[in-house]
């Protein structure tokens, strides 16, 4: 059995996928992005070790709260990072009828068959996946997040074509992701998916500072203040569309 | 049939005074969305206008606009009174409590003092003849209690350990069937209450009988009174009313002389909006109302429930915040024989916060449970998100003690409407006895031996079973006491202050329950999880009275859907309710218990020493039966699940939870919010909780408008605290301060 290092539950989650959500945040990211609101899920080498049967447990008191379009968000973190844990607690809510989404950026996955092997079983026991795709121009994604973006946009091309249905999120962050023409490529991009079911252009936000202070990091974006309103207008009547 | 029940339907209602059997005859369900809802009428802009505007000038002044110093109040003290004498012909429901709009009336059977304070502390004299009257010819309420009081009741009073008591107040909270003024009129309710009389005893006279026939007498006497008054209005309220707004008009003249003659500190006017809804559908039927003026009703109605005032002193006012009144009203609900009931009216209720603004008064409260329409579900949800000005009961778990036609009493307890009464009891602070159990029954504040004298406890570490054995002891003291003040303190509220106008419109053989509550519920949780599971060192002065706490190591604690310490929830609930039960509570009533704090969360906490969960001496206690500050480490649901573990069955007298919710946490798109709102309602309530306060908005605007309180967007902005709303701007800093403290569920 494999066990899983997770960060932090979140009980309430109504922003990471359709309805009220219990949310597992993954300890360990790969990425370094400079926006991140979570720097305390970076480490690998932390979080507290579960078992796929405890998650359950845990996720199914909420149970009341999910309707008929709730379930269990796994986000981080990288989620991916800890597929073979992850593969298990879907495999474990799908028993239990329980909706399940992954949010991901996507950037571990690499497109060799052993790989995708596991990928694809994850994808199994997986509802929807949100993916960020946080800038289309590999250079510019490279500085933002200290990764290029050649694997994540495999990783959207490929759950385009098992035809797995795909939130995108983009977060809006002034002078790194508000270009206009890449917007406009990642518009581009997106409308050759067809299980895109829905764009999310989220404000960036400045919520997150205090825990870098906590975890004496350095914050790269001291002078960056959120988006305007007419700069998120903007930008989501490029990207946003949603289908039934 | 009467004329005036023409089109109704059923036959029990007709000959015996049975308001229920009426409304489950003649109610119409209401499964479809607000779009029928219409906008403020031009009348109700202006009226509204004005009314805003003396709100304004009362802020100005301090909190009170103006006050009587002159006359006695009572059901006919004065004559007519409106508004603006200019605009009386728009107001479409009439009647003020004095003769000027928000001006304060005089009431000293509740206890002399108070009503001359409440003057003085504002700035007004009364009438120097009233020191005479109510010291020399007549007792109040508050001498008696005095007069009767032993000096162990005194010692607990003076220690906090009860606090709140209503020895300085009327109890309040006992809600009137005011629908039978409109369905019967005045005549048939005083011949019903005449044959009441005439059956009352067999001719032997006991306590009991002599008793009832005297008040009997005096309900009779309030419902001449109730005629008489209207009539200074120009309606005859003899007989039953004709349409929808003589309905309105009559259901609220019975209201009216209720608030005339006592100053509760809880005024329901119950569950009127499924009975209005008959009438006006009636009158929408016979083509004599629009929906127009079917809304402007409402809209008038609830404009005069905005106004009523009481005149207060500032000690109650740190208890009570903000001048509340609970002028509490429910909407929604379930029926016995399985339809809800729901009603447009329901629609109309909720949708005077549209049309005139979120406000803390009526209490508007939401009979809820998940089989109510989705409709009407999400209609309660958005108007939750734009104003915090509802709060949501739990109709399933209620229905079962309670049936299908309760009301709620105060901020969260029910009561059978028309068939039952209530003696408020406040509340006794449970963190407080805790502490006595350490100490020897020794108050760490006065240091005064006030609770039994046990041997103090002396070891470094705190242990668990030792504490436990103690704290029995306490609870034992303390409910015995608790009831014992309480059944003195009703007594002389009966004997000096009682209720005739709504005893008047209640069954003679009432049902009455007895409420006590707890304070300090999370605290005293969180305590004993600290020693049951961290190592809690207390820390003590030369008299080995214990000032402080040392915790080291980790504890679970109540908010976080932990069963180790929600077990300790559920023991402290059932074990002290179970303690009161053991004791003879006043005319036989029921004892019940609340977890349930309003505002005095803040002043209960002042009188606190520091406790082994870690809050210091001196801060303010969590409020009702909410998790302490800071708790919540698994978000909104976790807490919610924790609450819902209280069984409702031991605290029948309610279990209060306020939860603040930002926004952006709830879902990016309104119509998001609102489903995700719906949905957590759903979760929580079909767990079996039994109440819910929602607050939408960030800490930001909070701390914006104690700033800012002059801010336009700030005068009517609402929020729900322990079981009430109240106007922010309007609470002490120290309380707003509170507020803002309390956690707020944020987006990740």
């Amino acid at each position: 059995m494999t066990l899983g290092f997770i960060h932090s539950f979140e009980t309430f989650g109504s922003v990471d996928g359709p309805g009220v959500r219990f949310v597992v945040f993954m300890q360990g990211c790969p990425l370094r992005c400079l926006y991140c609101h979570n720097p305390d899920t970076w480490k690998t080498s932390a979080g507290t070790s579960y078992e796929s049967s405890d998650v359950v447990r845990r996720a199914l008191r909420y149970r009341s709260y999910w309707g008929e379009d709730g379930g269990v968000t796994v986000s981080g973190g990288e989620p991916l990072l800890q597929i073979d844990f992850v593969t298990d607690l879907f495999k474990d809510l799908k028993k239990e009828g329980v909706h399940t989404c992954i949010d991901t950026s996507g950037a571990t996955f690499r497109s060799h068959a052993q790989y995708l092997k596991k990928f694809d079983t994850l994808m199994e026991y997986t509802d929807l996946v949100l993916l960020d795709l946080k800038q289309i121009v590999s250079e510019k994604h490279k500085k933002l997040t200290s990764v290029p973006n050649e694997h994540i946009l495999d990783c959207a091309r490929h759950l385009d074509d098992i035809h797995k249905e795909m939130w995108i999120r983009h977060v809006l962050l002034p002078s790194y992701t508000d270009n206009e023409a890449d917007l406009r490529g990642l518009r581009a991009f997106i409308d050759t998916l067809s299980s895109v079911k829905k764009v999310e252009v989220l404000p960036y936000h400045t919520l997150g500072i205090h825990k870098y202070e906590s975890l004496h990091l350095d914050y790269a974006l001291k002078d960056i203040e959120p988006p305007s309103v007419q700069s998120l207008t903007f930008a989501k009547e490029i990207l946003e569309f949603q289908k039934p | 049939m009467k004329e005036q029940w023409r089109g109704f339907k059923g036959t029990h209602w007709t000959s015996d005074v049975n308001v229920r059997d009426f409304v489950q005859q003649n109610y119409t369900q209401y499964d479809g969305d607000a779009s029928f809802l219409e906008g403020p009428t031009a009348a109700t802009n202006t009226l509204w206008a004005k009314l805003s505007e003396l709100q304004k000038q009362e802020r100005a002044k301090g909190g009170v606009l103006d006050m009587e110093t002159e006359v006695v109040s009572g059901i006919t003290a004065y004559g007519p009174g409106y508004i603006d004498e200019s605009t009386k012909d728009l107001e479409k429901i009439v009647g003020l409590q004095t003769d000027k709009p928000l001006k304060r009336a005089f009431m000293p059977y509740g206890g002399i003092k108070m009503a001359q304070e409440a003057c003085t502390t504002n700035g007004y004299t009364p009438n120097p003849k009233f020191e005479q009257i109510f010291n020399e010819y007549h007792k109040t309420h508050n001498q008696a209690v005095f007069d009767a009081y032993t000096p162990e009741m005194r010692l607990v009073r003076k220690n906090k350990i009860l606090t709140g008591l209503p020895d300085t107040y009327g109890r309040g909270r006992i809600v009137g069937d005011y629908r039978r003024v409109a369905l019967y009129g005045i005549d048939f309710l005083i011949k019903k209450k005449q044959e009441d009389l005439a059956n009352c005893g067999c001719g032997v006279m006991v306590d009991d009988v002599i008793r009832q026939r005297e008040e009997l007498a005096e309900q009779i006497k309030a419902l001449k009174a109730m005629k008489e008054m209207a009539l200074s209005y120009g309606y005859d309220i003899k007989d039953p009313a004709n349409n929808a707004r003589e309905a309105v008009q009559w259901l609220y003249f019975g209201y009216l002389a209720a608030i005339k003659t006592q100053n509760g500190a809880a005024m329901s006017i119950g569950r009127i909006s499924t009975f209005l809804d008959i009438y006006i559908s009636r009158d929408l039927k016979e083509g004599t109302l629009t929906e127009s003026e079917a809304q402007e009703l409402i809209d008038h109605l609830v404009m005069k429930l905005r106004m009523v005032k009481f005149a207060r002193i500032p000690s109650y006012q740190q208890l009570f915040s903000g001048d509340p009144v609970w002028a509490t009203l429910e909407v929604a609900g379930f029926g016995m024989d399985g339809r809800h009931m729901v009603t447009k009216n329901d629609y109309r209720f909720l949708h005077t916060l549209e049309n005139m603004g979120p406000s803390p008064e009526p209490n508007l409260t939401v009979l809820y449970t998940k089989k109510l329409p989705k409709n009407f579900r999400d209609y309660a949800a958005k108007i939750s998100i734009d104003t915090s000005s509802i709060q949501y009961e739990n109709d399933d778990v209620m229905r079962v003690e309670w049936g299908d036609d309760y009301s709620i009493c105060c901020c969260v307890s029910a009561t059978q409407t028309g068939k039952e009464m209530q003696f408020f009891g406040a509340r006794a602070n449970l963190a407080k006895a805790l502490l006595y159990a350490m100490n020897g029954g020794i108050d760490v504040k006065t240091r005064m031996q006030v609770g039994p004298r046990l041997p103090k406890i002396t070891s470094e570490y705190l242990d668990y079973d030792e504490v436990m054995t103690n704290y029995d002891l306490v609870m034992d003291w303390l409910a015995g006491l608790y009831v014992n003040t309480l059944n003195l303190i009703q007594y002389m509220h009966d004997k000096y202050y009682y209720e005739a106008a709504e005893m008047a419109l209640i069954d003679t053989d009432v049902r009455r329950t007895f409420a006590t509550g707890i304070a300090g519920f999370s605290h005293v949780v969180d305590s004993l999880s600290a020693i049951k599971y961290a190592k809690v060192k207390p820390i003590r002065d030369d008299d080995g009275v214990t000032r402080d706490f040392e915790i080291e190591g980790d504890f679970p604690r109540y908010g976080n859907d932990d069963d180790r310490a929600d077990e300790i929830a559920v023991w402290l609930l059932k074990t002290f309710m179970t303690k009161l039960k053991k004791h003879h509570t006043y005319r036989n009533s029921e004892p019940t218990t609340s977890i349930l704090t309003i505002t005095s969360n803040v002043v209960y906490g002042k009188a606190t020493g520091a406790l082994p969960d870690g809050r210091k001496a001196g801060e303010p206690l969590s409020p009702g039966a909410n998790p302490s500050y800071g708790a919540e480490k698994n978000g909104l649901l976790a807490s919610l699940n924790s609450v819902a573990k209280l069984p409702y069955e031991y605290a029948l007298d309610g279990i209060s939870n306020t939860q603040t919710i930002s926004p952006d946490a709830l879902g990016h798109s309104e119509d998001e919010r609102v489903q995700n709102l719906v949905n957590v309602m759903d979760g929580y309530f079909e767990r079996g909780a039994h109440h819910l306060n929602v607050n939408v908005f960030g800490t930001e605007k909070l701390q914006d408008a104690m700033e800012h309180p002059e801010k336009p967007e700030y005068a009517n902005f609402t929020i729900r605290v322990s079981g009430y709303a109240v106007k922010f701007i309007d609470l002490t800093r120290e309380q707003q301060l509170d507020v803002i403290s309390r956690t707020c569920h944020k987006a990740m």
